[in-house]
């Protein structure tokens, strides 16, 4: 069993030092989301009236509101980001490395997943630092109680950039990624705004959001951090997880990865 | 101890193995034992099939047909298998942010080794390879002459029982390749386990090498270089290659 732990503490380690030396990955992944937080906020603060909605048991303001969606959104470019480094890793040859480690490829690519959220609770820890040093008044106290749910929805999203790895061949194509994955799961979710305040304006965009994962991951995360277990988000989320991890480890098969016109690189 | 495999098992044992791309034959029912601490050179032109058959035993291309055992072990069954196997990769595959120690602690980790064992093994192996000053510098910063060494030392930190060399001295210069050929041979003495190296370079080769040669997909010849020669009629390992290339 060392030999497994040995394998997962590398690969979290390589992650770690990886995220620290590319400080303009660090900034970046910090200042998208306090940037919503900030001006966007400050923005629609005015014009978006929110009811008092579960898990709220008073009127909360905006910013309150959109924190757990921009901890979603970290987990979510942090998945798109650890695909891109997949994608890098292939064209770069060091996936080969992985690849070729003595140990079942499913738990090869499960570390890559907890390196991943690792790197995501680093960068949401300091998001929560700097939100409540800009004194706006969240639930952190039930950051400890949020923590399982934080990994599980960062591996579900983690495992979703995994299986785009798979498909994603070259650098070049990912800023279709960003375009139809990214913008329009973080749009058409519960991230910004509740889905009963986009039934207003369209029921057809609020059943898509209501069956957009990434909206169960939000509010997955926004119950957990008022002590609050959201059992409908969370078999979702648990289901995806599964049902994303299965297929990466599917893509990553090397009888499938040859069909599927890969060459050496790997 | 049980479920060891024994001493006498062939550091590489490939049986009946058949690849194709779509409809293109890659490699058609190649048959190659390799004994521990044998010197083999994989040759063959470009396009012979000489990196397809190495992805197929590290396990990055699943096998049509065909097994492949690296030291009694099957790829198909056991991904274990890979532990006996050391690989230098034709592309470089080093982390160019990570420093030569953190790339090879990686590496390690990879392989299951503790780190202070690690630790000690790469102190030891980058004094061997007079890069110890080097220990901390980023990859990025290193010629291709260094980046290859490191891949070399990180190939052999964990002990392989054989390990594939993919055209290793591509892109080096003369002074760097020399050296870097004239280490390479000195391994399986040094390591005690077997070699098989791919390339293209007839130079590359020395008279107590095995050669293999590849063409077409098909394993075309194998023997020490004294049977190749008689068995071709000629003397140059060029004349071989022409031989085989023009049948």
């Amino acid at each position: 069993m060392s030999q497994y732990w040995f394998a997962m503490a590398g690969i979290v380690r390589r992650e770690l030092m990886r995220f620290v030396h590319q400080r303009e990955r660090f900034v970046a992944a910090l200042i998208r989301p306090l940037l919503w937080l900030v001006v966007f906020a400050a923005g629609f603060r005015a014009a978006l009236g929110l009811s008092i909605i579960p898990p709220y048991q008073t009127y909360i303001t905006y910013e309150v509101y959109i924190i757990p969606g921009l901890i979603g959104m970290i987990q979510l470019f942090n998945g798109m980001q650890s695909s891109l480094s997949m994608v890098y890793d292939q064209e770069m040859g060091s996936m080969r490395v992985l690849l070729t480690a003595p140990l079942p490829r499913w738990y090869l690519l499960l570390c890559k997943l907890v390196a991943g959220v690792m790197v995501s609770l680093l960068q949401i820890t300091v998001f929560l630092l700097v939100a409540n040093l800009a004194g706006i008044e969240f639930a952190y106290k039930g950051a400890l109680q949020a923590l399982p749910v934080l990994v599980l929805t960062g591996i579900m999203l983690g495992s979703l950039g995994l299986l785009i790895a798979s498909v994603v061949k070259q650098l070049e194509n990912f800023a279709g990624v960003m375009n139809f994955v990214i913008f329009p799961m973080f749009f058409l979710s519960s991230a910004l705004y509740p889905i009963w305040k986009m039934r207003e304006s369209s029921d057809l965009l609020a059943t898509v959001c209501q069956w957009n994962p990434f909206s169960h991951a939000v509010e997955a995360i926004r119950f957990a951090f008022y002590g609050q277990f959201n059992s409908a988000a969370m078999i979702l989320v648990l289901t995806c997880t599964i049902v994303f991890f299965l297929l990466a480890c599917w893509s990553y098969n090397p009888a499938r990865r040859f069909r599927a016109g890969k060459t050496a690189a790997a | 101890m049980p479920g060891m495999p024994a001493m006498a098992n062939d550091a590489l044992d490939i049986r009946n193995l058949c690849f194709r791309y779509g409809n293109t034959t890659a490699l058609n029912d190649i048959n190659v034992s390799i004994s521990p601490g044998e010197s083999v050179i994989l040759l063959g032109p470009n396009g012979a099939g000489k990196t397809t058959l190495f992805s197929l035993i590290c396990g990055l291309f699943a096998a049509d047909s065909g097994s492949i055992l690296i030291d009694g072990r099957s790829l198909l069954k056991r991904a274990d298998a890979l532990a006996p196997l050391g690989i230098v990769f034709q592309s470089q595959t080093l982390d160019l942010d990570l420093s030569v120690e953190q790339n090879l602690m990686y590496f390690c980790a990879l392989q299951g080794l503790a780190r202070k064992e690690a630790r000690a093994r790469i102190k030891t192996a980058l004094q061997r390879m007079d890069l110890s000053k080097r220990a901390n510098d980023k990859i990025r910063t290193l010629n291709g002459g260094h980046r290859r060494r490191v891949e070399i030392i990180r190939a052999t930190l964990h002990a392989p029982r054989i390990l594939l060399l993919d055209e290793p001295t591509v892109g080096l210069d003369i002074p760097t390749r020399t050296e870097l050929i004239r280490y390479l041979h000195e391994l399986p003495e040094r390591h005690g386990c077997a070699v098989l190296w791919a390339t293209h370079l007839t130079d590359e080769v020395h008279d107590t090498d095995r050669v293999l040669m590849l063409h077409n997909g098909e394993l075309q010849l194998d023997g020490s270089l004294d049977q190749l020669r008689r068995s071709t009629n000629t003397s140059s390992i060029e004349g071989m290659m022409q031989h085989v290339i023009s049948q």
